[in-house]
């Protein structure tokens, strides 16, 4: 009696507040803007059998047709694809410092890679708007100097969306390669070395894949997030930083055409599931080794 | 091993500065007296004052806290009660949706969880304010808190909870007396976790708050969209401040609670 209560209150919560609410999503994709409250037709107030048979994919055919949405995703893609390069090639070295580093300053190096993770996001994202800026301190700082004579235009491009991301993002993809190279056995580097291998071709044939798994899981876990993110394009991408997350926002807020913004969502959720489910079985496989 | 090279000194410092000069500038330039943020134009504390006088600011600020302490609190005990099903429940009906349901939320996207509750609270006429921001604060921050908390669970020595049983007591007194204290600190952090979602978050409560409600994020939102103020400098700065205050309080206190153990360790060894 107890176990069926202490299984069914969070699991009745999930259903109402996570599950039913998608199937509302899907339902009212299928639906047809409205000058109504709500903006959508048709209701359950038409009656049930009705309301089914009003249903269909007009929105979807409606994505497909108008490229800005086709654009969105693809360059969403690419935001997330190349911003999740960058913060590999900047969280790789120094999840292998942190690594390497003496015994007794780890904690240290993990507290302060975790420590930004704490502090607003959305602060994190705005003090760049004053860096990033035409006369903000990046530019002050090139022009003293010398590297270039007239300020770059850096903020509200998508040089600034890669910035944004890797820097909100890093922490994700340092700490699952800093506990993959921990568990790394030094004395494998060593046995490669005094065989003959240099140190950058042990590194290439022994650390690397041994800490595969690691990156994989850090990709995945800035590739996921960025992917639908909102408020880095919004913040510091221009007009013509195309982001799904974006588009969504402004056609739920700005135009108010929630069947359109609800078909944006079920598409967006059907090109995540590949990620995730990739995602879940690097981790299975973690699992399944060290077990 | 333990011998950092000059390449692995240069990254680490290298990533260190990049993580943390932006917010260092933040925090100069909230002392800044000038209205033009990339201008140093000496010391000042005005926009703390002005900050502070602002009420939009004041009420949004207890807005959040409200939220963030009742959602992150109904969090940890929903939480609490779906990792000790995942990792004790047995077998039961419906078991493999209930623990994606778990970990769908870790990965959905706000705006996708955002919309689709808005469309729940407008398909059931429920008024949107207060109620529906800690509604959708509970739900995501619930799965975080499950994660962290059955981490803990899994690692558990359950012959502890079972002698418990043998010796009389109550499923009830074995979880609250044996159980509860072991897993107390993974709680904890779970509910730290929950607060800090909560009052970080921006697009989820967008979506779900209503005029009545405005959440600091929100009200951050709005005037950084503008550009840069110094006001908000000053904002963030009490903010980081009080993250950084809290983890280093954490920290110690965490420290402290290790040598105290190791001593009641090593005190017991001596005893046998």
């Amino acid at each position: 009696m107890r176990r069926a209560v202490l299984i069914a209150v969070p699991y009745v919560w999930l259903l109402a507040l996570f599950l039913i609410p998608f199937a509302v999503v899907f339902k009212i994709s299928l639906s047809d803007i409205a000058l109504a409250i709500p903006p959508y037709m048709p209701t359950a107030k038409d009656g049930i059998w009705n309301m089914l048979s009003q249903l269909d994919f007009e929105n979807f055919i409606f994505l497909t047709e108008d490229d800005l949405y086709w654009k969105a995703y693809v360059s969403s893609l690419q935001i997330a694809l190349i911003s999740t390069l960058f913060a590999l090639l900047v969280g790789y070295p120094m999840a292998y410092a942190m690594a390497r580093a003496p015994e007794q300053w780890r904690p240290t190096l993990l507290m302060l890679v975790i420590l930004p993770f704490w502090t607003s996001f959305l602060i994190r994202v705005y003090a760049w708007v004053g860096i990033l800026s035409g006369e903000g301190f990046l530019n002050q700082f090139l022009l003293w100097i010398g590297v270039v004579d007239s300020p770059l235009t850096i903020l509200n491009t998508n040089t600034a969306v890669y910035i944004g991301i890797v820097y909100t993002y890093l922490p994700f993809m340092i700490l699952p390669i800093y506990s993959a190279l921990d568990r790394l056995d030094g004395s494998l580097i060593e046995a490669a070395e005094d065989l003959g291998c240099s140190r950058i071709k042990a590194f290439w044939l022994v650390t690397i894949p041994l800490s595969r798994n690691g990156i994989i899981a850090g990709c995945f876990l800035v590739f996921i997030p960025a992917l639908g993110e909102f408020v880095i394009p919004s913040l510091l991408g221009g007009s013509g930083t195309l982001m799904i997350g974006k588009v969504l926002f402004e056609e739920f807020f700005s135009n108010r055409d929630w069947p359109v913004a609800s078909a944006v969502a079920v598409i967006l959720l059907l090109i995540l599931i590949i990620p995730i489910v990739l995602f879940q079985r690097n981790e299975q496989k973690q699992v399944e080794a060290e077990g | 091993m333990n011998r950092l090279s000059s390449f692995n000194v240069v990254s680490l410092t290298l990533g260190f500065v990049f993580l943390y000069v932006p917010m260092l500038i933040l925090v100069i330039y909230s002392f800044n007296a000038s209205k033009l943020v990339t201008v140093w134009a000496g010391f000042s504390t005005k926009w703390y004052g002005e900050l502070l006088s602002n009420e939009a600011f004041l009420v949004a600020a207890w807005v959040t806290l409200r939220v963030a302490v009742i959602s992150s609190s109904i969090a940890t005990v929903l939480g609490t009660m779906a990792a000790y099903v995942l990792v004790r429940g047995g077998r039961f009906f419906g078991r493999t949706l209930f623990s994606g349901m778990i970990y769908a939320p870790l990965v959905m996207p706000e705006v996708i969880t955002g919309l689709s509750l808005l469309l729940l609270f407008i398909g059931i006429g429920l008024d949107r304010g207060v109620l529906t921001i800690v509604l959708a604060h509970t739900t995501f921050s619930m799965c975080f808190v499950s994660v962290v908390v059955s981490s803990r669970l899994v690692t558990f020595d359950r012959s502890l909870e079972e002698a418990a049983l043998d010796l009389g007591a109550s499923p009830w007194d074995a979880f609250r007396l044996v159980t509860l204290p072991i897993i107390a600190p993974a709680v904890i952090s779970g509910w730290l976790l929950a607060f800090t979602l909560s009052l970080d978050d921006l697009v989820i409560a967008s979506f779900t708050s209503g005029p009545s409600a405005t959440t600091l994020p929100m009200k951050i939102w709005s005037s950084v969209r503008l550009g840069v103020s110094p006001e908000i400098n000053a904002l963030s700065t009490i903010l980081i401040g009080l993250v950084a205050v809290g983890v280093i309080v954490a920290s110690l206190a965490s420290k402290h609670a290790a040598v105290r153990a190791k001593r009641d360790e090593q005190a017991a060894a001596r005893a046998a």
